[in-house]
């Protein structure tokens, strides 16, 4: 059966793409074509008009001076979620969706409401790795990102965490993330998608209706050893890490 | 004199230095050791220099510029950097704007196509504005002073709080450099890529600003072909191994475009140590496809996490974790090779005593 392209929708990469975020959606893309089915990247910038009938938007972190234009951009998605459109969104994006959310040194901001969380500054900002494991059912690796922000965010009856934090800060109360309905959140970078396949997936079945088959990479395998099982830095890391590069690795020419 | 921003720092005090050894003599942290104990260290060295023309890591200018009290600023451009250690470019524009309020006399020879510069620089009485080029965007999309959208139509860019692109005194021109008089000049540089160019145009407007005569100091700046052992070629084994730095995603973007010269294998070595930041997420936002088709070595303390962001820009490659060893790996003749902060001084101090 021919399967029209999947457009993901990456959602004002010129303001929410800070943090390398937009390689989820060149990750969810990827993941896509190599299984045969045609997919393509749709970058949402700030001079266009959000289109509402995409089936899966991403949404990134940007910068606290950045989000009230963020929120004006992405009013539209909120048509888009009722159409039954899927978002996976990172950090400011994941707080950009809530009720309301407040940056550090700002004022409180309404945000989508779309998700049934809101955000408080915390008094610290949390720089680093962070792992978690995941509640999610379709989830059974831990989770791995790096995180840089300064929100705590609460949860709401209708919003359940994607995960327990096992080191880390997350949402700041020994949670981590997400998950509403038809929309992720997660305030791991990395970004989240290209450390943790299993949620790449999982968000692609998700709008194809089908299980997908495995697609495991080398180069990620190794990529997750290094970072869940080698927290303290290593000059080349584990002794695994070694042996899954060198497996990679051609003869050297002498 | 002290030289920052997030990119071109080492290069334009460089060309700075140069131009003003016919002034007399200058004193320069010259290897790029720009935090206050490379500026102490480089002041120490030449007590009686008649300049001292410094960069400054774009984080530690505000107390350097307390503790010196410097005749010219000069202010490159502000983009995504080391996020874990600086925060985020919007507060150290912030931070730099309000240390400029304080020494308002002060001249700021500033990058007017840059609304992060150009916002910081504002806050003194005459800035000498410098149409120097912008290679990096994607971090002035909302503005610095009031956070809507910037406007852009072919550079000429403003925001409605008021915030617009001041007219250049000096302009960076296809083949050459305007002068504030009009006067339109050949601009040649031996060091590659666009963003020499604007940083020698800077370096040329700091100059004649401070008194150098004009055509001398662009000879001399278009004399330095070697920054700090940056573009310099070292033969290794049979490899001629030209070495290249690239520490954030505006710093790719124009290696990218110094690379696409040439067919020859590329190596990247990456780090993430605290002087690197301790995130490498920012390889994502470097559109690395352009390299599918060349040999790829990933290298570096991250090698793996390059390997990833290759994998998926479907760019084949090998892993090869010790820069030295995936020098070694491609086929002998010219390679290309690209570090961040520290695989690059691991690099060249490796190769010096190799």
């Amino acid at each position: 059966m021919h399967e029209s392209t999947v457009d993901i929708g990456l959602v004002s990469p010129d303001l929410l793409g800070t943090y390398g975020d937009g390689g989820n959606a060149e990750i969810l893309a990827a993941r896509l074509r190599w299984r045969d089915i045609s997919a393509r990247v749709v970058p949402i910038t700030l001079d266009q008009p959000m289109p509402v009938s995409l089936p899966l938007y991403v949404v990134g972190g940007g910068e606290a001076a950045a989000q009230e234009l963020a929120v004006r951009h992405l009013a539209r998605l909120r048509a888009a979620t009722t159409r039954g459109a899927y978002i996976f969104a990172v950090c400011a994006g994941l707080q950009l969706l809530g009720q309301r959310f407040t940056v550090a040194d700002g004022p409180e901001r309404a945000g989508l409401g779309v998700l049934d969380l809101y955000t408080v500054a915390a008094a610290r900002r949390a720089i680093g790795e962070i792992t978690a494991d995941p509640w999610q059912s379709g989830l059974d690796q831990p989770l791995s990102g790096f995180e840089n922000h300064q929100g705590r965010t609460v949860l709401g009856a209708h919003a359940r965490p994607l995960g327990r934090v096992t080191s880390g800060v997350g949402n700041g109360d020994g949670t981590e993330g997400v998950v509403q309905d038809r929309i992720i959140g997660t305030y791991l970078h990395g970004p989240a998608l290209a450390r943790n396949p299993r949620l790449a997936d999982l968000l692609l079945a998700r709008i194809l209706g089908r299980s997908l088959p495995p697609l495991d990479l080398l180069c990620v395998t190794a990529l997750r050893h290094a970072r869940l099982a080698d927290r303290s830095r290593s000059r080349y890391g584990s002794g695994r890490l070694r042996h899954i590069v060198s497996a990679q690795r051609p003869s050297p020419d002498h | 004199m002290l030289v920052t921003g997030t990119n071109g720092k080492t290069t334009t005090t460089a060309m700075l230095a140069r131009a003003l050894t016919e002034q007399g003599t200058v004193a320069s942290n010259s290897s790029g050791a720009n935090m206050p104990e490379g500026l102490v260290a480089a002041l120490a060295a030449d007590p009686d220099a008649g300049f001292g023309v410094l960069e400054v890591d774009e984080a530690h200018l505000p107390a350097v510029l307390a503790a010196t009290g410097p005749a010219m600023v000069v202010l490159l451009n502000l983009s995504r950097d080391q996020m874990d250690r600086t925060g985020e470019v919007r507060r150290t524009e912030r931070a730099l704007r309000e240390a400029l309020s304080r020494y308002p006399s002060v001249t700021v020879v500033a990058n007017c196509d840059d609304p992060l510069v150009t916002s910081a620089a504002a806050a003194t009485r005459h800035p000498v504005w410098v149409s120097a080029g912008a290679v990096w965007q994607a971090d002035a999309a909302a503005c610095p002073r009031c956070g809507d959208l910037v406007h852009d139509r072919f550079g000429q860019w403003w925001c409605r709080c008021g915030l617009a692109r001041p007219r250049p005194d000096w302009t960076l021109e296809r083949h050459g450099i305007r002068t504030p008089e009009g006067r339109h000049l050949p601009l040649a540089v031996g060091v590659p890529g666009p963003a020499n160019l604007g940083n020698a145009a800077m370096a040329t407007a700091a100059a004649v600003t401070l008194g150098a005569p004009l055509v001398p100091s662009l000879h001399r700046i278009g004399s330095i072909s070697d920054v700090a052992g940056r573009y310099r070629v070292v033969d290794y084994r049979d490899r001629r191994a030209r070495l290249l730095l690239a520490k954030n995603p505006a710093g790719w973007r124009e290696i990218l475009t110094v690379l696409s010269d040439h067919i020859s294998p590329v190596v990247i070595a990456i780090n993430a140590r605290e002087a690197d930041g301790r995130d490498p997420s920012w390889l994502w936002d470097v559109p690395f496809g352009r390299l599918a088709g060349r040999q790829v070595i990933a290298s570096g303390e991250r090698a793996v996490d390059l390997a990833v962001r290759l994998a998926y820009a479907d760019v084949a490659h090998v892993v090869v974790p010790d820069p030295v060893a995936a020098i070694t790996h491609v086929p002998r003749g010219a390679v290309d090779v690209v570090s961040n902060y520290t695989a690059f001084q691991d690099l060249t101090r490796t190769l010096r005593h190799a």
